[in-house]
């Protein structure tokens, strides 16, 4: 037994010609198959196509496998490949593995399959190099989470302040500033969310006037409805309920949109053709919001409110006229204030987060994904937290 | 005679009133490398698109190994499209996957490999481009052009295909790596046996590999030829793309491979 690699230039020798390709494509058709020949010596003979296609069948995989695990450890084992109508690296890789990772002393393989065995000898053993398994909790990651939080509180004042100085540029020459942008973004974030809060003010209108009606209706205050309803709606309701689907809209648009052109390098284009983000991206939309969010709070108010109105004419007979008779009455002008100021301040808010998202967006698409998410969460967020802030400060404004 | 492994017959393309291609014919016949050219706009990327299936011509046949790409639906396509690899012009890794992780999701998708010989073999492919393992853990974001490239080759080879498609191959790449690029290409395609298609608009590339120049033209392939046989056809397309300055420098390679021939090398 020579402990040297016999190659057997066997009768099955193919000519590399044209044709390789018809070879190829009938011998496709045929299952990789090892017997295992346990005469005077060991050996396995492999037979057919050894090509992916070919070993992704089903169960061929599996009888591979189990043939090769039925072979004994430490024998001499003979192999012989010279059946082998075809072979693909991936089927070269399965011997190559099957043998050690080294060519085996005794093998029998066609010429043509030689140059397949060389490039997987030549490569050697290639192994991915450790990566550092990263525990869920530790030290180290609290560290990197405050870092990151830390980055990015440290970038949403920078935002802050390039915004006041922005809008200072934009006073100074009015003029020149990017009307087209704000109007444009006023279009979509504010006109194209007409539809959506008028639905949903609508139906919160009736669920709550159903709800406070039968609980009014109990102990005989039918008509302080309106000043339920009202009070809620405007000072509270309206407001929130607006913001927290434009953040939900807009916000994710104004973040994915950034985010593209990240990836796509036109933020970088932008800037090295002198035009600044904060002047020509995000002032229009925090503008855009501002003016915006205060004018939907409104709008969302009256169709809530006349969602309440029809819903009390219902199940309280209350009539249309009494309650627009009472609406001023209960509800004190300062909370019109109140609400058209949580618009300003809220649409702003959105824009600022939706915008810092977005330019903190890398460029691949997991990012993509993961910045969108974390903008809309952050942004309803911060929108319930400025509404809490609100209503500690105008505790005593707007009651009677 | 083999049966081809590109048949396009008689196809047509049209985006509203514009013509892009009128009774278009081509063949590629196995382990020839084509090299599709003509000027922009001349609907190359559409024709590459539909054979892929990716389009579909307002009329006309395309057949792909045998199978008619636009008839074909269902687990016959799926088998189809794992016969071919495809390169395209950025690459179109998967950003969210390590350069290891796209060259194996191809064969993770089989689902039946074991995840071992996964990795050998991704890792041989890769090495095959020239991609060292401490790369392949890279992200492609952080990843060059260059690399970007032979990682998306290494990924198209990954089920070793019958067919490769490559898009602008060397479009990106300095003069240094393209030429190294056009190497692999080469050495990949004696080694694995590769019908190659190919849409390139670099005159060295297309000299140095092709062994047959498609010529799109006037909505149509006006010729499909060996290199030295399209070079002499008179068509003003064809005299102004490879018989201008860069042109002539270009095909300077096409006469050394000539010599180099001659001597028997």
């Amino acid at each position: 037994m020579t402990h040297e690699s016999i190659s057997l230039v066997s009768i099955f020798r193919h000519t590399v010609t044209e044709d390789w390709y018809y070879t190829r494509r009938m011998t496709n058709q045929q299952v990789p198959v090892l017997t295992i020949d346990r005469g005077k010596e060991l050996t396995v003979r492999a037979a057919g196509a050894w090509q992916v296609h070919a070993l992704t069948r089903p169960d061929v995989m599996k009888r591979i496998r189990a043939a090769l695990r039925s072979l004994p450890r430490d024998a001499t084992v003979a192999w012989d490949l010279s059946q082998l109508s075809a072979l693909d690296h991936i089927g070269a890789q399965l011997f190559w593995n099957a043998w050690g990772k080294r060519r085996p002393p005794m093998l029998y393989l066609a010429e043509q399959h030689q140059n397949i065995f060389r490039r997987i000898e030549q490569t050697g053993t290639l192994a991915l190099p450790q990566q550092p398994k990263r525990r869920l909790l530790s030290t180290d990651t609290l560290v990197r989470r405050m870092q990151d939080l830390s980055d990015h509180a440290i970038h949403l004042v920078g935002l802050i302040g390039q915004l006041t100085l922005d809008l200072a540029r934009f006073l100074r020459h009015p003029l020149r500033g990017p009307w087209k942008e704000i109007s444009a973004n006023i279009f979509h974030i504010g006109y194209q969310a007409l539809g959506i809060t008028a639905l949903v003010g609508f139906l919160i209108g009736v669920v709550l006037s159903y709800l406070s009606a039968q609980q009014l209706h109990t102990f005989g205050g039918d008509i302080y409805l309106v000043n339920i309803l009202g009070m809620s709606i405007i000072r509270e309701l309206g407001p929130l309920l607006a913001a927290i689907l434009v953040a939900g809209r807009s916000g994710s648009a104004i973040t994915a949109q950034l985010g593209v052109m990240r990836v796509t390098e036109e933020l970088d284009a932008m800037l090295v053709m002198g035009m600044p983000h904060g002047f020509r991206l995000i002032l229009p939309r925090v503008l855009a919001l501002a003016v915006s969010m205060p004018l939907l709070v409104v709008w969302t108010d009256a169709v809530a409110l006349s969602g309440g109105m029809m819903a009390a004419k219902l199940e309280l007979d209350l009539s249309v006229t009494y309650f627009l008779q009472q609406l001023p009455g209960a509800v004190p002008l300062p909370n019109y204030w109140i609400g058209l100021g949580k618009g300003i301040v809220f649409g702003a808010l959105i824009a600022l987060v939706s915008c810092h998202f977005g330019l903190r967006i890398k460029p691949d698409t997991e990012s993509l994904g993961h910045g969108t998410t974390l903008s809309v969460v952050t942004a309803i967020t911060v929108v319930i937290l400025a509404d809490a802030v609100f209503a500690i400060l105008f505790k005593s404004v707007g009651f009677r | 005679m083999a049966e081809p492994v590109i048949r396009i017959r008689n196809l047509c393309t049209q985006f509203g009133q514009f013509v892009v291609h009128r009774n278009l014919d081509l063949e590629v016949r196995a382990g020839e490398i084509v090299s599709l050219v003509g000027g922009s706009g001349s609907g190359k990327t559409t024709l590459l698109r539909q054979m892929l299936g990716l389009e579909q011509p307002a009329y006309g046949t395309v057949q792909v190994l045998g199978e008619d790409i636009n008839a074909t639906g269902g687990a016959r396509l799926r088998q189809l499209r794992r016969r071919w690899g495809v390169l395209f012009q950025h690459g179109a890794l998967f950003s969210a996957l390590t350069a290891f992780d796209n060259v194996a999701q191809p064969m993770r998708e089989l689902r039946t490999l074991p995840e071992e010989l996964i990795r050998d073999a991704a890792l041989l492919k890769l090495d095959m481009v020239g991609i060292s393992p401490q790369d392949a853990l890279k992200m492609p974001a952080d990843l060059s052009g260059g690399m970007i490239k032979r990682v998306a080759l290494a990924r198209a080879l990954a089920l070793e295909p019958e067919l490769l498609f490559l898009d602008e191959p060397t479009a990106g790449l300095d003069p240094d790596l393209s030429e190294s690029f056009v190497a692999l290409i080469r050495e990949l395609h004696r080694e694995l046996h590769l019908t190659v298609m190919m849409v390139t608009h670099d005159l060295d590339t297309l000299f140095a590999l092709s062994t047959r120049i498609a010529v799109l033209a006037d909505k149509r392939v006006v010729v499909n030829d060996t290199p030295q046989a399209v070079i002499k056809l008179p068509h003003p397309f064809i005299r102004e793309f490879f018989l201008g300055e860069r042109g002539q420098r270009a095909q300077e390679v096409l006469r050394n491979k000539e010599t180099d021939r001659e001597h028997g090398k």
